[in-house]
C-alpha cells in the first residue's frame, strides 16, 4: 500500500538509525507482514536449491496463484474479521454450502446469471447473520461463527449429500480459460481472486468504513466515543467474509468441475492461518490484506514443496503449525512493546 | 457579568444512578469565550454533569439551551454536532492507528470519495505545530508519550468546528511547558468565542486560566463564582465541605506508654509519584488523612494495605519490617482495605447481602472450606444488626441498597476478618448525613475495641472527629502529622490548600 516515505523536515540528511527509528515508529504493524515476506522469500531460495533449479518457474508459480485462488478470497474477507477482533470459522462450510448450492442450481438449469449471484448472496446472508449475533446480541464471535459453521454445513447436506458435477460453461470457462504471457498464464478465477485483494486493499486503507474497521479493532469504546459508525463496521466485516466464503465457493466450484457438500472442512483454520502468517494481529486493529496474500502464498509454497518432496502430507501441518507459533509470539512481543508506552 | 446570552445553559439537572442520586438540581451555564472551571471532589458529579453536556448521558430531569434555543441531546453525536466536543483522556484514543488519523478519523479530508491522505497529514502537522507539538503525523499513536497523546486528543477537537470545548483533566500528564501551550492554545480559542470548560485537581492552574468557577459537592450545586473573587482557602472549603463541627464523641486516644510498638509504621515509604512518607499507627488509633484529590491520599492508602507495592522505604508490622506482596498477604497480616471506589472494587451488585458479607472471609479459608450456609449467615445477620445495615434482609442483592447500607456491608466484610488495622478509603462518600454519621459512630466504636483504622476523608470536618491525629498531604507528599487537638478546621484547610511555591 503506501510506501513510507521519509520526509526530513529539516533538510538535513538523516543517520540511517533516524531513518529506522522513524520507519519503526510509523509502520510497526508493517513487521509481521515484512516477516512473511522474508520467509516466502527463503522458502523460494530453499526450494530452488533443494530441487536444482526446478522450482520458481513460471508454470509453478502461475499455479500457485491458481491453486490458492479460493483460500485467497476467503483470506480477504477474514482479514476484515480479524481486523475487527473477531473471528469467522464460518467461512469453510460457507464455500462448501454455496458451492453445491451453485452446483445444484446449474444443474437444475437456471443460468449462471441466476446462480451465481444466489451463490455470493447466500454467502452474505449467513455472514449477516453471525454479525448481528456478534453485535447485536454480543455473542462471541467464536461461538457465533461456529454456529455459521453447523448451519452452512447442514445446509449443503441439504442441498445435496453426494457431489454434483458442473456441466455449464460459462463456471467452467473461469478456470480453463488460461491468459498466456509466455510461459506465464492466469485464469479468471485468479484474476478474481487478485481483485478481490485489490477492492479490499483499497477499502480499507481509502475509505472512512475500512479505517473504522481498524479502529474498531483498536479500541472498540474509543472508536464508539469518537462518533464512528461502530455497529455497522462489525456487521459489515462479517457480510464480507460470507461474501467472499460464496466467492470461494465460486472459484472452487470452477477449479473442481463440481460441487461437494463435504469441501472445505478445516479450510477456515487455513484461512485463519494464512492471515496470522501474513502478519495481522490476532487482537486486532493491525495488518494488511496484501501481508495475507503473502500469508496464502507461504502456505501455498509449502505445501507444493511437500508435494514436490514426495514427503507426508503431515508434514505440511507441522510446518505450518511451526510457523504460526512462531508469528503467534513474534505478535505478543509487538503488543507488548507498543502496550508499554500506554499504560 | 451577565451581559451576554449564555452559550450552554443547564439547568435543574437530576441524574440518578440507581439508589444513588449522581446529580440533584445542578445548573451549570457556559459564556462564549470564557473559561469555565468545574470544581469539586470525587463523586461530586463533574464527570456525570460534563457527560450529560456531551449527550453521554441523558438526564433524568433538567434542561439544555444552546443560545438560548432549547436542545436535547440523544448521543455524543448530537452533541458534535451542535459544537460541543469533548477532549477525551488519552486512553480514549486509538493507539493502533496514526496521530493523523487520531486526529481526523469519522472526518477524514476526502478527494474522489478516497481518503486524501496527503491533506490529512499537512493539515493534521499545522494543528500540532499549533500546539507545539513536533511529532510525525504518520507515527503511530501507541509509540508516543502519554503527554503527546494527550495533545494529541486535544488536536483532535481543536480540528471539529468547536464552541463548546470540554477539557477533564487535561493537564494530568502534561509538564510544565506543555502546559504553558496549552493554555496559550486555550487563550487563543477564548479569543474566537470558545467557551471552554476547564477540570482540573491542580488550583494553580485552575486559578491561572479560568475565568469562572463552578463548584459541586455530593451532586449538588454550591455555586458559581469568578475567579478574582474567590479566594483559594474558601474554594477548597466550598469543595470539601465544612459541616457543624460536632463535639469528639468518645476518649481522645491515649499516647501509649513507651516501649509498645505501633501497629503499623511506614518508614519513607514510596512510589514514582508519592514522596517518601513515614506514618505510624498505635493500637486503637484512629489516623484520619486529609488531602485533596490527587494529593496521594489514596496511593498512601494502596501502599499501606498491599494493594500497591512501594518503590522505597519499608512497612513494620509490630515492629518488624515485612514486605506485602499482594492484598492476599496484607489481609493474613490483619491488614484490611476498603476501596474508595465502592461500585468498582467493592460491592459486588449481584450478590446477595449475605454472600457480600461472608466472601472475605470465604476467600480466606479457601474454597475447599466452606463456611456452612447456616453459619455464613447467621454471621451475616450478626453484623447486619451490629451495623444496622437496612433493610435486614440477607438475600437482598446488595446493588439495590442505598450507598450508605452498601458501605456498612463492605465494612462489615471487612471485620468478618477480624482484621487489626481497617483502612477506609472515603468511607463516607455519596452517603447521605444519617448514614454518615452512623459510619463515624462505627469506627469510634471499633477503634475502642482496639481496632486501628485509618480513615481517608475528602471532608475536613469530618477527619477531624473522627481521627485522633490528622496526617495532611498535598501533592504526593506528606505535609504533617498533628493531633486532632491541635487544628481546627480553618488551620487545616489552609495546610491543604496551600499553593506549591515552584508553579510558575
Amino acid at each position: 500500500m503506501t510506501a513510507a516515505v521519509t520526509t526530513t523536515k529539516d533538510g538535513t540528511a538523516a543517520s540511517t538509525a533516524g531513518r529506522a527509528g522513524t520507519f519503526m515508529a510509523r509502520r510497526s504493524a508493517l513487521l509481521p507482514a515484512l516477516a512473511a515476506v522474508i520467509i516466502l522469500a527463503l522458502l523460494f531460495a530453499g526450494a530452488e536449491l533443494f530441487l536444482r533449479g526446478d522450482f520458481i518457474t513460471p508454470r509453478n508459480l502461475s499455479a500457485l496463484l491458481l491453486d490458492n485462488a479460493y483460500l485467497l478470497v476467503l483470506a480477504v474477507g477474514m482479514t476484515f474479521v480479524i481486523l475487527t477482533s473477531g473471528i469467522d470459522l464460518s467461512v469453510g462450510s460457507v464455500m462448501a454450502f454455496t458451492g453445491i448450492l451453485g452446483a445444484r442450481l446449474l444443474a437444475e438449469g437456471l443460468p449462471p446469471a441466476i446462480a451465481i449471484p444466489a451463490m455470493l448472496i447466500g454467502g452474505a446472508a449467513i455472514g449477516l447473520v453471525i454479525g448481528l449475533l456478534v453485535q447485536v446480541f454480543s455473542v462471541q464471535p467464536f461461538i457465533a461463527s461456529l454456529a455459521g459453521l453447523f448451519l452452512a454445513r447442514g445446509l449443503a447436506f441439504v442441498v445435496s449429500l453426494s457431489s454434483i458435477k458442473v456441466e455449464d460453461s460459462a463456471t467452467l470457462w473461469l478456470q480453463t480459460t488460461r491468459l498466456r504471457l509466455g510461459d506465464w498464464y492466469i485464469t479468471p478465477t485468479g484474476i478474481i481472486a487478485l481483485l478481490a485483494v485489490a477492492v479490499a486493499a483499497f477499502v480499507l486503507h481509502y475509505t472512512r468504513f475500512g479505517r473504522t474497521i481498524y479502529a474498531v479493532g483498536g479500541q472498540e469504546q474509543s472508536a464508539r466515543l469518537m462518533g464512528l459508525n461502530v455497529a455497522r463496521a462489525k456487521v459489515m466485516a462479517y457480510v464480507i467474509s460470507g461474501f467472499c466464503g460464496g466467492l470461494a465457493g465460486l472459484i472452487l466450484t470452477a477449479y473442481s468441475g463440481a460441487g461437494y457438500p463435504r469441501n472445505g472442512i478445516g479450510t477456515e483454520l487455513d484461512a485463519i492461518a494464512a492471515v496470522v502468517i501474513g502478519g495481522t494481529l490476532l487482537s486486532g486493529g493491525r495488518g494488511y490484506v496484501l501481508g495475507s496474500m503473502v500469508g496464502v502464498f507461504v502456505y501455498g509454497t509449502i505445501k507444493t514443496i511437500i508435494t514436490f518432496m514426495g514427503a507426508e502430507q503431515s508434514w505440511m501441518q507441522i510446518i505450518v503449525g511451526t510457523l504460526l507459533l512462531v508469528f503467534i509470539v513474534i505478535q505478543r512481543v509487538i503488543v507488548a512493546r507498543s502496550g508499554q508506552k500506554s499504560p | 457579568m451577565d451581559e451576554a446570552v449564555p452559550l450552554v445553559e443547564l439547568s435543574g439537572v437530576k441524574v440518578l444512578y440507581g439508589a444513588e442520586r449522581a446529580l440533584d438540581d445542578v445548573a451549570f451555564r457556559l459564556l462564549p469565550g470564557e473559561v469555565h472551571s468545574l470544581m469539586g471532589e470525587n463523586g461530586a458529579g463533574k464527570s456525570t454533569l460534563i457527560r450529560v453536556l456531551t449527550g453521554a448521558l441523558q438526564p433524568h430531569a433538567g434542561a439544555l439551551s444552546i443560545d438560548g434555543n432549547p436542545v436535547r441531546f440523544r448521543s455524543e453525536r448530537d452533541a458534535l454536532r451542535a459544537g460541543v466536543s469533548p477532549v477525551y483522556q488519552e486512553i480514549d484514543l486509538l493507539p493502533n492507528l496514526s496521530v493523523a488519523e487520531n486526529i481526523f478519523v469519522g472526518r477524514e479530508p476526502r478527494r474522489w470519495g478516497r481518503i486524501d491522505w496527503r491533506t490529512m497529514r499537512e493539515r493534521a502537522a499545522e494543528v500540532l505545530a499549533d500546539l507545539g507539538l513536533t511529532v510525525d503525523p504518520t507515527s503511530e499513536l501507541g509509540s508516543h508519550s502519554v503527554a503527546v497523546q494527550q495533545l494529541v486528543a486535544i488536536a483532535r477537537a481543536l480540528t471539529a468546528e468547536v464552541r463548546v470545548l470540554v477539557l477533564d483533566e487535561p493537564t494530568s500528564s502534561l509538564d510544565t511547558d506543555e502546559v504553558g501551550e496549552l493554555f496559550r492554545v486555550i487563550r487563543e480559542l477564548k479569543q474566537r468565542g470558545v467557551a471552554i470548560v476547564f477540570i482540573s485537581h491542580f488550583l494553580d492552574q485552575v486559578y491561572e486560566i479560568s475565568d469562572r468557577i463552578t463548584v459541586l459537592r455530593d451532586g449538588r450545586l454550591v455555586g458559581e463564582y469568578l475567579t478574582t473573587e474567590l479566594l483559594r482557602v474558601d474554594l477548597v472549603a466550598k469543595m470539601l465541605g465544612k459541616g457543624i463541627p460536632l463535639p469528639h464523641e468518645r476518649q481522645p486516644y491515649e499516647d501509649e506508654a513507651d516501649g509498645s510498638l505501633p501497629v503499623l509504621e511506614a518508614r519513607g515509604v514510596g512510589t514514582a509519584s508519592l514522596k517518601p512518607t513515614d506514618v505510624s499507627l498505635g493500637a486503637g488509633e484512629v489516623l484520619g488523612v486529609a488531602g485533596l484529590l490527587g494529593s496521594g491520599r489514596t496511593a498512601l492508602a494502596r501502599l499501606l494495605t498491599g494493594v500497591d507495592r512501594p518503590d522505597r522505604g519499608v512497612l513494620l508490622i509490630d515492629g518488624d519490617p515485612r514486605g506485602l506482596a499482594s492484598p492476599r498477604a496484607a489481609l493474613a497480616m490483619g491488614l484490611a482495605y476498603s476501596s474508595e471506589n465502592r461500585r468498582a472494587e467493592g460491592i459486588i451488585s449481584e450478590l446477595s447481602v449475605a454472600d457480600n458479607i461472608t466472601l472475605a472471609l470465604q476467600a480466606q479459608r479457601g474454597a475447599l472450606r466452606r463456611l456452612p450456609p447456616a453459619r455464613a449467615r447467621e454471621l451475616a445477620a450478626s453484623w447486619v444488626e451490629a451495623l444496622d445495615i437496612r433493610p435486614a434482609q440477607l438475600d437482598k442483592p446488595a446493588g439495590e441498597l442505598s450507598g450508605g447500607n452498601q458501605q456498612k456491608v463492605m465494612l462489615a466484610r471487612l471485620l468478618a476478618l477480624a482484621p487489626r488495622v481497617l483502612v477506609l478509603d472515603e468511607p463516607t462518600r455519596g452517603i447521605d448525613v444519617g448514614a454518615k454519621a452512623e459510619i463515624q459512630r462505627i469506627v469510634g466504636e471499633l477503634a475502642e475495641d482496639g481496632l486501628s483504622v485509618v480513615f481517608i476523608s475528602a471532608e475536613l470536618e469530618e477527619v477531624l472527629r473522627v481521627g485522633d491525629r490528622v496526617a495532611i498531604l498535598r501533592d504526593m507528599h506528606l505535609v504533617d502529622t498533628l493531633p486532632s487537638a491541635a487544628v481546627t478546621i480553618d488551620s487545616l484547610l489552609a495546610l491543604v490548600a496551600r499553593p506549591t511555591e515552584t508553579e510558575s
